[in-house]
């Protein structure tokens, strides 16, 4: 081979070519490049003006280079050159490649293949015998020496293995080995005890050299999780550089797709072998994880898979409403939040976020209407095994819900009202508990004489009652009460989540019946007495390399070895499962630590790099490609055809590279600072074109009139597609009925419910005050009715006239639109509210009314155009001026109730009121 | 070529939004159809100018008797004399006007026919008679004649390279339009626009140009041929020529503004990337201006 500077050719005749470059350059010099033909008018003043200079005739110089190079790089890399020619060292009498074949190799395994497989070469070569063995795979009797070819066929299949070696094994293979022979032996750089012993074995047979890869062996403990976060512990073999791990955490996302959910940094310090880091994670993403994996390490070692040990039950509390902010000790989730805090985490948020975070529990305090898609979607999460607890309260009594049929998502059917035993008004006392019956989840608990239940929700007697109730009252009603669905069940307790119906929720009864109920049990990790005796089957196991695999039909294993924690061949690592839970074994156990090998000086160690001929042909052919396509540009550079007119399609080609695909959630951001950044009044598109036209005039009219006469400046009002646009941003919205608006879909009308328990009103408003009242008597009424079936809404009643929206501003009795009528009906007073006396208002529940539902045509009477002018006649003459400004005050009012709540029935201000009252 | 009804009615466009025009009229005795310009002073029209007593001679038909009814004495009822204006265009039909440098701007041709035809409605709705030279007709009013010359606009012949002034039967002291891209020799030009200052014409010479023809943004090899292949220069630096190109443009509009201004006519560059609103309404001032 002719060699060059380290370069040699295989076939060097081919570079006299490059002799002929002159002669090229002479003759691509010589010739002018191609004209442009150019249609142009003014031509005529052209005619007679010759070129200054005869210098551009002929090819610039550098383009004459650029061409020259390219047809210089094809000759030479046609000519074969190659770095590194090979150059071979010989070697005698037989040779035994030793490889410890463990998961530490695993990392650069590839590299110590080629390292044997160059050995066997060299070994071929010189018709040596070789014999290959992985010390984790010993094979059985002597040493199986054979031709280096035959063994070149089988290197393929040696993989390693994802445990260590065991000692007592290597120590009677090592014992047996007979004959002399040369060693090579590939280790993977952990210390071990069986190291010594086995290195002093193979020296009584011949010389012995290692190859060591010198790349850190870096580790993963099994996670845990201590003081509210996840504890990861790295190891490392060799000391001496500070150095930094990242640390990933893998698993499924709620699309089913198995990907990275956290990342940290470990950080070693100079001397650390072990370093750690604290991992706090949102619950839901927790209890997702299925391994820990140091980034970009393929080696099982590195892979930490998890367990059962790392989950919490994750338990999602709903209220019906969040009525009564403030008052912590009334609210629904109050008592619940107390019992489930220690032991389990808690979610919040909306039902359909919620049930996409996949909870353990669901629990509904006083929840009476779900929308069909959150009904569906909790049914399909129950019947996938979840548990969903749910609690009674005024707002279930006062539905329908499960009353005629059994609610798929209720235990029982509920007769009408409930009952209320020991009140003021009823007979009989507050009742205690039963004993709970056997087979009853709760048997064995002890029941505390002070838990006594004063108000309930009755379940209606059926045949399949009785297997129903779990808990009874000592007169045998049911207290609470549970269906089996598929994989889930369904829990009703009869009472109120919190004491306002009944002393359960005070007591350590509560607590103790939601453990049995699995609401807050948390499971731990077992020791090996526990597992004495169990079988446990492998679900997914390791390689080597770190990939999960399924276990396919590997058979059980006992308890007692995988508490052992140690695996090997009849027990990979990898998850198993048993009856109820899983159990990790991970190559690297709890107690592991990891140190670099030390061999003795008398022993040569070597690196794994094998000096590898590289083929430069295909880098040259390519730098000459690169070459011809820089000459293109520039040829169409110099005749004017990149930069004159109607250079379109190649300015176009280099344009098309720097295009960008724009965002489009710029859209959804600027609707979303539209409707914050001040107070904005909205309307709903009903899809009539005029109707939205008037609902945004009106609203524009009552914004400009709270302009002049309040603080509230509202901006522009804004049309609000249920579909598309969110609904949160808003604090009040305006929804006209029409006959023929289309019903809003299953998602829209889960954004309403969620709008509606999330402190938000909408106005209904069908219009037709005038020709008829409340109810089905119109097309504008029955459609209400339809639009608003699927919808969270309390019970109704007319406006009463101690409501806050009375008093919230101006003082008012009517609510007029453009029509008059009385018929306006808001969320009704709880029954238990009385008339304190000396005070004027009953003390109302304190919460702003979802709804306000009536006919009066408010928007027309608020409407203005934009030049002020008012759109619609009201009333005539006087009275209807005065009808006009008693609609505008009523809307006044009404956003004000909106934006203050119950401020005005605060009790401070009923003297102010009184004196204005003239009382 | 363009279709008449859509010339006709782009025109029609640019035109709304001016009030019809009325070419100022010196010398009227020698038109003495008649027409919208007033002369201050009593004759044929139709505008009322004043009652005057009616004198011996006037005869009998002529006395207003709803006027002289009112008082004792017999009154005339006189009218204002009025005349209108004609405006002879010319426009270049020949081939180099369908140069365009971009498929998105209209050629020199279209944009000349755009102003002619926005003009001559201009000044049909104003009242004036308008011809055409191409049609070789004697100047008429009326939506017939719209009509016509937007049919002949659309329907060129005789196209050569270059295009020169060719008009016959101008009228003395009428007005005249010229528009062209002026290519062609500037002897023609030269020669049209004495005869008509001999007659007392006076005019508008609106220079249609391309912007590619302003900027010259060549550069490389470059054979350059006219658009009916007839000329032909070739360069081997055409960036080079561009200085030279450009003072040659411009010696040829000094050309034509020292001829405009000898003349008594007026003169003005239009490219086509401008908008024609902008051309149509300096012709329009350009044409009512009054000295």
């Amino acid at each position: 081979m002719f060699t060059v500077a380290g370069i040699g050719f295989t076939a060097p005749w081919l570079l006299l070519g490059l002799v002929a470059l002159p002669i090229l350059w002479i003759l691509l010099r010589a010739v002018p490049p191609a004209p442009i033909r150019r249609l142009f008018p003014g031509v005529v003043l052209l005619l007679g003006l010759s070129d200054d200079e005869t210098q551009t005739d002929k090819t610039p110089w550098w383009l004459l280079l650029i061409r020259t190079l390219a047809i210089a790089a094809v000759i030479i890399g046609f000519a074969g050159p190659v770095l590194n020619p090979q150059t071979e060292t010989p070697g005698t009498g037989p040779l035994l490649i030793l490889a410890d074949g463990t998961w530490a190799d695993a990392r650069d395994w590839p590299r110590r293949i080629d390292r044997i497989d160059a050995a066997l070469d060299e070994a071929a070569r010189a018709g040596r015998p070789v014999a290959v063995v992985s010390l984790t795979d010993l094979p059985a009797g002597d040493l199986p020496f054979q031709s280096a070819d035959v063994w070149a066929t089988r290197l393929p299949s040696l993989a390693p293995k994802p445990w260590d070696p065991d000692d007592a094994a290597v120590a009677a293979w090592s014992g047996a080995l007979q004959g002399s022979f040369q060693t090579f032996w590939m280790s993977d750089g952990l210390d071990r005890a069986s190291r010594a012993p086995l290195l002093a074995a193979l020296e009584q047979h011949g010389a012995v050299t290692v190859f060591e890869s010198p790349r850190p062996v870096v580790a993963l403990r099994p996670a845990t999780f201590e003081d509210g976060a996840v504890q990861i512990t790295a190891l490392r073999a060799q000391t001496g550089d500070p150095a930094a791990t990242m640390v990933t955490a893998h698993g499924r996302d709620p699309a089913g797709i198995e990907r990275e959910l956290a990342r940290a940094s470990v950080e070693f310090g100079a001397s650390d072998t072990q370093a750690g880091v604290a991992l706090s994670l949102p619950p839901e993403l927790r209890n997702r994880i299925t391994r820990f994996q140091v980034e970009g390490l393929r080696s099982a070692g590195a892979v930490s898979l998890t367990d059962d040990a790392l989950k919490r039950r994750e338990v999602a509390l709903i209220a019906g409403r969040d009525d009564r902010e403030g008052l912590e000790l009334l609210s629904p989730t109050h008592y619940l939040e107390q019992a489930l805090q220690p032991t389990a985490d808690l979610i919040g948020g909306t039902l359909s976020d919620i049930l996409l975070a996949n909870p353990d529990v669901i629990v509904l305090a006083d929840v009476a209407t779900l929308a069909p898609a959150e009904a569906e979607g909790i049914a399909d999460w129950v019947d996938d095994g979840g548990l969903l607890l749910r609690f009674a309260g005024p707002r279930l009594a006062a539905s329908d819900v499960s009353r005629d049929a059994e609610d798929p998502l209720m235990p029982v059917r509920l007769r009408a009202g409930g009952r209320n035993v020991g009140g003021a008004m009823t007979w009989g006392e507050p009742k205690a508990l039963r004993a709970f019956a056997e087979g009853s989840p709760f048997f064995g608990l002890e029941i505390s004489p002070d838990v006594t239940v004063s108000a309930q929700v009755m379940a209606q007697p059926d045949p399949t009652l009785a297997d129903r109730v779990i808990a009874a009252l000592e007169d045998g009603t049911p207290l609470v009460t549970r269906k089996r669905i598929g994989d889930g069940q369904v829990v009703l307790f009869h009472v109120t989540a919190n004491a306002e119906w009944s002393s359960l929720p005070l007591s350590g009864l509560f607590v103790q019946m939601l453990e049995r109920l699995a609401v807050s049990t948390r499971p731990a990790r077992p020791d090996a007495a526990d597992l004495a005796g169990t079988v446990w089957e492998p679900t997914d196991v390791l390689d080597a390399f770190g990939q999960v695999q399924d276990a396919g039909a590997m058979p059980g294993v006992a308890g007692e070895a995988l508490a052992s924690g140690r695996p090997g061949p009849t027990m990979p690592p990898g998850l198993y499962a048993g009856e109820d839970r899983r159990i990790a074994l991970n190559v690297v156990g709890p107690d592991t630590s990891l140190a670099a090998s030390v061999w003795p000086g008398r022993i040569a160690v070597e690196g794994l790099a094998v000096q590898r001929e590289t083929q430069l042909k295909g880098w040259l052919l390519s730098l000459a490609l690169a070459l011809l396509a820089l000459d293109v540009v520039a040829s169409l550079w110099l005749s004017g055809r990149l930069t004159g007119p109607r250079s379109g399609a190649a300015t176009a080609l280099l344009a098309l590279a720097l295009l960008w695909p724009q965002d489009s959630r710029a859209q959804d951001d600027d609707f979303a600072v539209a409707a914050t950044a001040e107070v904005v009044l909205a309307h709903v598109i009903t899809g009539d074109t005029r109707l939205d036209q008037v609902a945004e005039a009106g609203l524009r009219g009552l914004s400009d009139v709270l302009f002049d006469r309040t603080s509230v400046e509202p901006a522009m009002p804004i049309a609000v597609n249920l579909e598309t646009d969110e609904l949160s941003f808003f604090p009040f919205l305006y929804w006209p009925i029409t006959p023929d608006q289309p019903l809003p879909s299953a998602e829209a009308y889960a954004k309403l419910n969620r709008y509606l328990r999330t402190g938000g009103m909408i106005l209904f408003d069908t219009r037709d005050a005038d020709v008829a009242s409340f109810g089905t008597s119109s097309p504008n009424g029955r459609k209400l009715q339809q639009l608003a079936r699927p919808l969270d809404i309390p019970p109704l009643e007319p406006i009463p006239a101690d409501h806050v929206l009375t008093r919230s501003f101006y003082l008012l009795q009517d609510y007029p639109g453009r029509h008059i009528s009385r018929d306006v009906w808001v969320e009704a007073a709880p029954p238990d509210a009385e008339l304190v006396e000396g005070m004027p208002f009953r003390n109302l529940n304190d919460n702003v009314t979802p709804v306000v539902i009536g006919g009066n045509d408010w928007a027309s009477a608020w409407a203005v155009d934009t030049a002020g002018n008012w759109m619609f006649p009201v009333g005539r003459g006087f009275a209807g001026e005065r009808q006009r400004e008693i609609a505008y005050r009523f809307g006044v009012n009404l956003i004000m109730h909106v934006l203050t709540g119950n401020y005005k029935s605060d009790q401070v201000h009923v003297p102010a009121l009184l004196d204005r009252l003239g009382q | 070529m363009t279709q008449p009804a859509a010339l006709r009615s782009r025109a029609e466009d640019l035109a709304a939004s001016l009030p019809p025009l009325m070419a100022e009229a010196e010398h009227l005795a020698a038109t003495v159809l008649l027409g919208a310009h007033g002369r201050r002073r009593s004759g044929m029209g139709d505008e009322f100018w004043q009652y005057r007593p009616s004198m011996p001679g006037d005869e009998a038909r002529a006395i207003d008797w709803r006027r002289s009814a009112r008082s004792d004495a017999h009154f005339v009822r006189e009218k204002e004399w009025q005349a209108a204006q004609s405006v002879l265009l010319w426009i270049d039909e020949a081939l180099s006007m369908d140069f365009t440098s971009d498929k998105n701007l209209p050629s020199k041709a279209a944009r000349a026919r755009l102003l002619a035809l926005a003009t001559a409605i201009l000044l049909i709705r104003g009242g004036e008679r308008v011809a055409l030279s191409a049609l070789g007709t004697p100047p008429r009013a009326g939506e017939l004649q719209l009509l016509r010359i937007a049919q002949r606009l659309s329907q060129p012949d005789d196209r050569p390279d270059y295009g020169a002034p060719d008009v016959r039967g101008m009228l003395s002291h009428s007005r005249a339009l010229f528009v062209s891209d002026f290519m062609g020799d500037v002897a023609p030009v030269a020669a049209q626009l004495t005869k008509a200052a001999d007659r007392g014409v006076k005019g508008v010479l609106l220079h249609v140009l391309d912007p590619q023809e302003e900027a010259f943004p060549f550069d490389g090899r470059t054979i350059f041929e006219s658009m009916g292949r007839s000329v032909s220069h070739e360069t081997l630096k055409a960036g080079d020529l561009r200085d030279r190109y450009l003072t040659r443009l411009a010696e040829r509009k000094d050309a034509l503004q020292l001829l405009a201004r000898r003349t008594g006519w007026q003169y003005q560059c239009h490219h086509t990337s401008a908008p024609a609103q902008s051309a149509l309404l300096w012709t329009y001032s350009a044409l009512e201006r009054r000295r």
